[in-house]
């Protein structure tokens, strides 16, 4: 049989025939277009449209900012340059930078100060952002907002530390009688810190501004950019503890607390932003003590807080309610008191279910800082539509100004919610 | 035989009150009180010397004097001789004609995104997250002001529309965008067009009559009834028959140009418009989000499932996913109609004559009345956002996942 079939056969290939190239249109960029751009008549025309439209607009913008001028000192000055060309004028970004980011009444000659906060501001974060960061570092963390103060603000330097001794002697007596009960240390420690916090405002004379290191700044010539900055960050790091507070007051079994909470809340969350500006603007004032004035910063910031707060609170809300109850009695079962549980087993939990909506909140509240242009604060959008359109110079340049501003949002605002999502992915412990 | 007894009752102690759980909510509550009770009459007594100090008092008599100032657009009579409590009744209709144009277009510019965002081309699925993030993440008080600047900086001024040379021309000869506003045809309500009207009302009563009956045969009998093409014809043949029968009783005025300005028509003004805008495509790139959210929210089982069941993909869409996806997708969808409404009272930016524009701005700077002006402000978007989250619960309960 053997030698028949070797006859019968008229040719067999002894060496495998090497692997050939897929066809031409089933690998690379082809196939991938054909999958993803043409796959039916109806994909195409969508993809042509797309196209199209992005063509539209890269034609018209690209060219206009690729040949925009960034040296001369006036709009008429540009246009000469320009010659009739349509081209973009960002010379009044470089002219006119340090208004936008300082506001127009910053003394010229302290504009280091603010940037050195925002310099400091940055180590001051990392530690609270990158939890891999060396611990001893949220120390700067702590010194930060007093730092921050006196660089910005000037004046005398009894005043933040006269406010850091306040904080420091508040957790000295919490830490002397959080063993006793969490309840007795917390309202201990504020207490204490009221007490020298009083003092001081006795002990600081009222001249004591005159012949500071650093000159004193008063809060209304704060502005530009850098009044965005500091109103989101005072505001966020201030509205999430108050936010925590309001969350569980919602939940408490008494009904006269949940009752305060719900209202507060639901208040606060009925009405926008700008009626809440409106009362510190026009107002507030009313409600402090006859005779005092408490400046206009202040008062924007108690109202951005509040409205904060309440949407934070909702968000930490949905957190608490999505640990399983077994959380709960978990806790009760092991025999810690209330303070115990919610610090050591439910928080923790609940804050890292509700991050992806605090950074929301914290993204929108950033974005709302805009409306203080409303209440004629000059922050960057009022600078903007106030003393630079205004100006003889700049008169009509909206696009660099406007495109400017939508610019600097987009990178913060981005930016904080691409490292939300970061953050998910690092505190995910379910396996998937 | 020994009975059970309660455990010895020890005398009440005051330490009780804090040590005793049965007490401490009461001691704990009680404290709260008189916080409460406390901080309400230092803030109320401030707010008494401050106004007896400045020579003021809570009146609301300003309401009814004449509020002395224009509107340029009401959508009620109104001059400059009317009330106070008018200009606000004209701000009130005003915030809702905007809140209610800007939440139609932001649900189809933000259904559209979100649909096309979960496409399988990828030009257009990138498109649509690129729309998404740049509107999300940018203020909309800087979108309103840009699209403001647009129609005011951009568009052609009405005398470019004059003469042998124009520099603009209308489109389709009925609209005219100028920089005082968009001028569009309006209509022109002849003899006889309540019929009309009423035939084409009686319609869409009948598609849905219609549709009934045929889901109804469809169920008692199985037979299936074509639902489409005669949906469209009882929806238009009846009424266009009618309308050309009558002799076309509605025509169209369309806007001209008449000495510097446009005449006849129907201005839309810039403010308006930028608002209304605005309000849309920043709102939208938050409904495309809640709508992707939704439909990935339905496991692709469902789907599977309705097609081994013999579904056509139509109906799956219908019937299975559809359903579920609304679930999901309408709550933060009213909660963003909420947010539009909130967001309205940014009118006062670019000088739309809403509420806030109103009540709040011009208002409150005539005649000094502050508090009064701010709590009827809140008063009333507090009214319309209680009266949001109540139809919210409604259909949230109407679609609970009935559990037995």
């Amino acid at each position: 049989m053997s030698d028949t079939s070797a006859n019968s056969v008229a040719f067999v290939r002894t060496e495998t025939v090497p692997p050939s190239p897929p066809p031409f249109s089933t690998t690379g960029p082809v196939k991938w277009a054909k999958d993803n751009l043409f796959s039916t008549p109806l994909y195409s025309l969508l993809t042509i449209v797309a196209a199209y439209f992005i063509y539209l607009i890269l034609s018209s913008t690209l060219p206009w900012i690729l040949s925009g001028v960034w040296t001369t000192s006036s709009l008429a000055e540009c246009r000469e340059v320009l010659d009739g060309v349509s081209a973009a004028c960002f010379s009044v970004l470089t002219e006119r930078w340090n208004q936008l980011i300082f506001g127009f009444k910053y003394p010229a000659d302290q504009y280091w100060r603010p940037s050195l906060a925002f310099l400091v501001f940055f180590a001051a974060v990392a530690p609270v952002l990158f939890y891999k960061l060396p611990r001893k570092l949220l120390i700067i963390t702590a010194l930060f907002p007093f730092v921050a103060y006196y660089l910005i603000w000037g004046g005398t330097i009894l005043t933040p530390i006269l406010a850091l001794a306040g904080v420091v002697a508040g957790y000295v007596v919490y830490g002397r009688l959080v063993a006793g009960s969490f309840a007795a240390g917390f309202f201990g420690g504020i207490a204490a810190a009221f007490v020298i916090w009083t003092i001081g405002g006795w002990i600081i004379p009222d001249n004591a501004n005159e012949g500071a290191w650093l000159s004193a700044v008063p809060s209304r010539d704060l502005g530009g950019f850098m009044l965005n900055m500091m109103l989101g960050v005072t505001c966020v790091s201030l509205s999430v503890p108050l936010g925590i507070a309001l969350a569980l007051g919602r939940q408490s079994d008494m009904p006269l607390i949940k009752w305060i909470c719900v209202i507060f809340i639901e208040f606060i969350r009925g009405v926008p932003l700008i009626t809440l500006l409106f009362v510190a603007s026009v107002m507030l004032a009313y409600f402090f003590p006859p005779g005092t004035t408490t400046d206009l910063f202040l008062r924007v910031v108690i109202m951005i807080t509040m409205f904060s707060a309440a949407y934070i609170a909702e968000v930490i809300r949905g957190g608490l309610a999505a640990l399983p109850r077994g959380q709960y009695e978990a806790a009760d079962s092991l025999g810690l008191d209330y303070a115990q549980a919610m610090r050591l087993i439910i928080l923790p939990q609940a804050l890292k279910i509700s991050i992806p909506g605090i950074v929301n909140v914290a993204v929108g509240l950033f974005k709302d800082t805009t409306l203080v242009s409303v209440i004629s604060m000059f922050d960057l959008l009022g600078m903007i539509r106030g003393p630079i359109l205004a100006s003889t110079e700049w008169n009509g340049v909206y696009w660099e100004l406007l495109g400017f501003a939508a610019l600097l949002f987009f990178v913060v605002c981005y930016g904080i919610s691409q490292y939300s999502q970061w953050l998910e992915r690092q505190l995910a412990t379910d396996h998937r | 035989m020994s009975t059970i007894t309660d455990p010895p009752q020890g005398a009440f102690r005051p330490s009780m009150l804090l040590n005793d759980t049965r007490y401490r909510s009461y001691t704990f509550q009680f404290i709260a009180l008189i916080v409460l009770i406390a901080s309400f009459a230092f803030l109320g007594s401030n707010l008494f010397s401050n106004l007896a100090a400045a020579g003021l008092n809570i009146s609301y008599q300003f309401l009814g004097s004449p509020a002395g100032y224009d509107i340029n657009q009401a959508l009620v009579e109104y001059n400059s001789q009317s009330t106070n409590a008018r200009a606000a009744l004209v701000g009130i209709l005003n915030t809702l004609l905007v809140a209610f144009l800007a939440c139609i277009t932001a649900t189809i510019f933000g259904v559209i995104a979100g649909v096309l965002r979960l496409s399988n081309n990828w030009l257009v699925s990138k498109l649509m997250s690129f729309y998404v993030e740049i509107f999300r993440n940018i203020p909309v008080l800087i979108w309103i002001i840009i699209i403001f600047t647009i129609m005011t900086a951009v568009m052609p001024a009405p005398r470019a529309f004059r003469g042998d040379d124009a520099t603009a021309s209308m489109v389709m000869n009925a609209f005219a965008f100028t920089n005082r506003g968009v001028y569009i045809p309006a209509p022109v309500w002849g003899p006889g067009s309540l019929i009309v009207v009423a035939v084409f009302i009686l319609s869409i009563i009948g598609v849905f009559a219609y549709r009934r009956y045929a889901t109804k045969l469809l169920y008692d009998t199985g037979r299936l009834l074509p639902m489409g093409w005669p949906s469209l014809a009882i929806l238009f043949v009846p009424t266009l028959l009618l309308f050309f029968i009558m002799g076309r009783p509605i025509g169209l005025e369309y806007p001209e140009l008449k000495g510097f300005n446009f005449a006849g028509g129907i201005k839309i003004g810039g403010p308006l418009i930028a608002l209304w805008f605005a309000l849309s495509i920043y709102t939208g790139a938050f409904i495309a989000e809640n709508v992707r959210a939704g439909i990935q929210a339905i496991s692709k089982g469902q789907t599977e499932a309705a097609g081994a069941l013999g579904l056509r993909s139509g109906r799956i869409m219908n019937l299975v996913v559809l359903p579920q996806a609304l679930r999901v997708i309408i709550p933060p969808l009213i909660s963003q109609y909420l947010n539009i409404t909130k967001n309205s009272s940014l009118a006062i930016a670019v000088g739309y004559a809403d509420i806030t524009a109103t009540l709040g701005g011009i208002t409150l700077n005539q005649t000094g009345r502050a508090i009064e002006c701010v709590l009827l402000l809140m008063l009333f978007y507090l009214t319309i956002s209680l009266c949001i989250s109540a139809i919210m619960n409604v259909y949230n309960n109407s679609v609970k996942l009935k559990e037995r």
